[in-house]
């Protein structure tokens, strides 16, 4: 089916938040704290600037609880003595001239008494800079499968290694922005905020909380949006309160938009990552034993990092089979902004880790990187790290000769050494990573959700589809509309998709964790069903049936319409062992294999990914080019991330706050993408789908540093892969640190 | 003159005269206005996007007497007696221009923040390299950030663009 929507973003004509009129209103701006960590002594306003004039919200301004309501209600809307980040948000102001605010902001001076702040989690912290329990650690997770110690006493090769990643910056192109208003009065007041983000029901629980309101007074509107990544989906919680609390002390319209410098040093970060392996091998190239050590840099708050420390450890062993596993996982706190949601969530870390580990055994092994994952890829009948059966009827092997075969990669290799001995500068070199990602929430979590979607059948006889999954261009509008479309027999003009707005649309989760179109539209897929049911037409009735008992359901009941509904049921034989990190981590996963091809500069240090093949298999491809959009648009920002991406940081904060400094890929810096799909129906997902959007941001990052390996014979242990980390590896010196370290 | 009186008279609204989308807009404004924001806040012109303030992104490209030109570098009054093109006046009358054509049919956009600059930025390329290699294209986008597509189909929808330019009658 074609995209159905993208007319209005060609044109000029979609209303982001920043495009939102809103007369009378006030610009909102964010004062933020200046230091790491400290006490707030003193606020003061400075001179030249007509303070009468000006709202100012403080902690005090907060009807409810002050803390943005997610995982631990550690983090504040508004710091209230002490602050624990650079750019935290200590002071709101709203005016209506944007020149007059923006001078505001400079004449606050946040006067704060230091306290030591942690600039390192890598170290382990001294007495007075524990913030958190009584050693800074979020949250622990352990795997333990079979007998460790043993078999590494009976191992023919053991190889360690250590590998660390640096924080990376969502670059959504559209910085975070909100627009809050009230509607009604008195008792019957709401405060309604529309804007940019991945998770309105999030966004709502949280307002609810901070403002001390019932849910019915509060609504919360997705705005179209410009990209989020996972940079939209806790963040915006904490904008929309800032908003919405300038509205209520203004009584007026409010927009809060953030500048680009804005957004990035004061936003969420991908955790960095210190990841060591220990790994023992029977003298045939068998895995006998894995133990993974994994540190993720936390920062300032708790947020998500439980979760995204859960995927990390659960991913961490990769896609083998192993019948020995000891992972230990820890988030630990460091003062800089909170590391948050960022797609692949803590596995494209671990799966760095793991497969930039395995290409190190392989050369140890004396094997073909292939060969070694060959000899230990996981097969239908073997066990993951959680113990998880997998039974899928997915052939890894064969994922892996495919994408080897689309690469070229034996002819490949073949020229690259002729290649590699005439040119006097350049080098070439072919890297692989084999790997999973497991679809949907971890665990229990879509149990929890317990997430529920509607479709209704209009009075004019078309459907509408309601559920809160947001569309950032992926597809969500489109990929629905076919979905509810097949399952009613109907055209899809005939389909509607309701924008996502807590008022009309129920709880169908958030718009993360690629669940959107494996689970939430399974649920719709269940509303459909349920719809029929109520309209007393059989599964198998024509499309035009199904119209025409709307329309006489209409006629009987005027002033109700019919509505289904689906409700989230786990797929049978799911057990999960919260306690012990046993049994069935993920409904399913998706399986890849990629190869990267690399030329390497040896006078600039500059690698430039020349060719890059993505074989995957993530059920039913429900719409191919939206499924190779996503692929490619995930590959290009890994790229990024393993190459350019690094955050400079200095005395807890970012410097490198601009796109002058912090470069993202242009179109000059990255190959075409060749993309394959290999198909295996998920029965639990809609029409036979798993996720995908996460899925590449996984593999490419390993895959180019076994590429700069094979090109150069080092050994990178650290992305991202810069010319100064990588002239350091070459010439001998200690690699660069990695952002984490201030 | 002293400093701050200086800074008086340059803050003093001055009056512009613009051509844009062929339509003249008369408006006071402060010298120090951004184009960007003259178009998106005066005009009300919102399709021009602001993604970096910096002119590192392109998201805000518009046709300045035909040229690409940053509009968050330059300030409102430069355009004084010129002609500005901003995506809303790409297509002629209801449909779509041929780049927008192509950029929907090869699936050029995701979250379209980007897109509105891109399109600015090949319209001129297009006209001065109406063949162009996938390298030229390639050097011609590297201007304007996509965080989205990963940049292939946006190459595919100017080759497509271009091909159907060259069989066009
Ligand atoms: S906003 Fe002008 S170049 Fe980014
Ligand atoms: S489509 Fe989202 S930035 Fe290009």
């Amino acid at each position: 089916m074609k995209r159905r929507e993208g007319l209005a973003k060609l044109t000029g004509r979609e209303p982001y938040v920043d495009d939102l009129p809103f007369d009378g209103g006030l610009w909102g701006a964010t004062v933020r704290s200046p230091l790491p960590r400290g006490r707030i002594r003193e606020i003061r306003f400075g001179a030249g600037v007509d303070w009468s004039e000006m709202i100012v919200v403080d902690h005090r301004d907060v009807p409810g609880r002050n803390v943005i309501k997610l995982i631990v209600d550690d983090q504040p809307v508004l710091a209230a003595g002490e602050v624990r980040h650079v750019h935290e948000a200590v002071l709101l102001l709203a005016h209506p001239s944007r020149a007059l605010l923006r001078r505001a902001v400079r004449a606050v001076e946040v006067v704060v008494d230091p306290l030591p702040p942690v600039l390192d989690y890598r170290r382990p912290p001294a007495r007075e800079q524990i913030q958190h329990g009584d050693d800074n650690v979020f949250k622990r997770l352990a795997i333990d499968k079979g007998d460790v110690d043993a078999a590494f006493a009976a191992a023919a090769h053991v190889v360690e290694g250590i590998y660390q990643t640096g924080a990376q910056e969502h670059v959504y192109l559209e910085p975070q922005g909100m627009l809050a208003w009230l509607e009604g009065e008195g008792e019957r007041e709401v405060v309604v905020v529309r804007g940019s983000m991945q998770c309105p029901y999030y966004v709502h629980e949280a307002l609810c909380y901070a403002l001390g309101r019932p849910a019915e007074r509060v609504r919360v509107i997705q705005a179209p949006t410009g990209g989020g990544f996972g940079g939209k989906e806790e963040f915006p919680s904490g904008v929309a309160i800032h908003a919405a609390l300038l509205a209520l002390k203004a009584r007026r319209p409010v927009k809060l938009v953030y500048e680009r410098g804005e957004d990035m040093a004061a936003t969420t970060k991908r955790h960095p990552s210190w990841v060591r392996h220990r790994t023992a091998f029977d003298a045939g190239g068998n895995l006998l034993a894995q133990d993974v050590e994994v540190v993720l840099d936390a920062g300032a708050y708790v947020t998500l990092s439980p979760v995204v420390l859960s995927r990390g450890v659960i991913h961490a062993a990769g896609p083998y089979r192993c019948p020995n596993v000891r992972i230990r996982g820890r988030a630990v706190l460091a003062n800089f902004v909170p590391a948050g949601a960022f797609r692949g969530f803590g596995a494209p870390q671990t799966l760095f880790a793991c497969e930039r580990h395995m290409d190190r055994c392989a050369r140890v092994l004396g094997l073909e990187p292939a060969e070694l994952r060959r000899r230990n890829l996981l097969r239908d009948g073997d066990a993951t790290a959680t113990g998880q059966r997998i039974d899928d009827g997915t052939d890894r092997e064969a994922l892996l000769d495919r994408a080897l075969k689309l690469a070229g990669w034996e002819a490949k290799r073949t020229a690259h050494r002729s290649w590699n001995a005439e040119q006097p500068f350049r080098r070439r070199g072919l890297g692989l990573a084999t790997f999973f990602h497991g679809a949907g929430f971890t665990g229990a979590g879509e149990v929890y959700l317990a997430s529920r979607a509607h479709v209704a059948g209009l009075a004019d006889g078309r459907v509408e589809v309601r559920t809160a999954a947001t569309e950032m261009g992926q597809g969500t509008i489109t990929i629905f509309t076919q979905i509810a479309a097949a399952r009613l027999g109907l055209e899809p003009e005939q389909v509607v998709i309701a924008e996502p707005d807590t008022a009309r649309v129920p709880n169908s989760g958030p718009t993360v964790a690629s669940r959107t179109a494996m689970i939430v539209g399974r649920l719709v897929e269940k509303a459909c069903d349920d719809l029929r049911r109520r309209l007393g037409v059989g599964d198998a009735a024509p499309g035009a049936a199904v119209v025409e008992a709307i329309r006489a359901w209409h006629r009987q009941h005027p002033g109700e319409e019919p509505v289904g509904e689906g409700r989230y049921e786990p797929p049978p034989g799911i057990h999960w062992d919260e306690e012990h990190y046993r049994g069935d981590a993920y409904g399913t996963y998706g399986w890849a294999a990629y190869v990267a091809e690399v030329e390497v500069d040896l006078r600039t240090y500059v690698v430039t990914v020349i060719d890059f093949v993505a074989v995957q298999e993530v059920g039913k491809v429900l719409n191919e080019t939206l499924a190779r959009g996503q692929i490619q648009g995930g590959v290009v920002q890994a790229i990024g991330w393993a190459l350019l991406e690094e955050l400079k940081v200095e005395g807890g904060a970012m410097r490198n706050n601009q796109l002058t400094n912090y470069v993202i890929p242009t179109s000059e810096d990255v190959p075409p993408i060749r993309v394959a799909f290999v198909e295996n129906p998920y029965p639990h997902g809609a029409q036979g789908a798993k996720g995908i959007g996460e899925l590449p941001m996984d593999g490419p990052a390993p895959a180019i540093a076994n590429a700069v390996a094979d090109a150069l014979g080092v050994d990178p242990c650290a992305i991202p892969l810069t010319p100064e980390r990588l002239m350091a590896l070459v010439e001998g010196e200690d690699e660069a640190p990695v952002a984490g370290a201030a | 003159m002293a400093p701050a009186q200086a800074m008086a008279t340059m803050s003093e609204p001055q009056s512009i005269t613009v051509t844009v989308n062929g339509e003249r807009y008369q408006r006071a404004v402060e010298p120090r206005l951004l184009l960007s924001d003259f178009l998106r806040h005066e005009l009300g012109l919102t399709g021009t996007h602001v993604g970096c303030e910096h002119g590192v992104c392109g998201a805000c490209t518009v046709l300045l007497d035909g040229a690409a030109v940053r509009s968050c570098l330059i300030f409102a009054v430069q355009a004084d007696g010129h002609e500005v093109t901003t995506v809303e006046g790409l297509a002629a009358g209801d449909g779509l221009h041929p780049l927008q054509e192509a950029f929907r049919r090869e699936h050029a956009l995701q979250c379209g923040f980007c897109t509105p600059g891109f399109l600015l930025t090949l319209v001129p390329f297009l006209e001065e390299n109406p063949q162009p290699t996938e390298e030229e294209i390639r050097h011609a986008l590297s201007g304007n950030l996509c965080r989205c597509t990963g940049y292939q189909n946006i190459v595919a929808a100017v080759k497509r663009a271009a091909r159907e330019r060259a069989e066009a009658p």
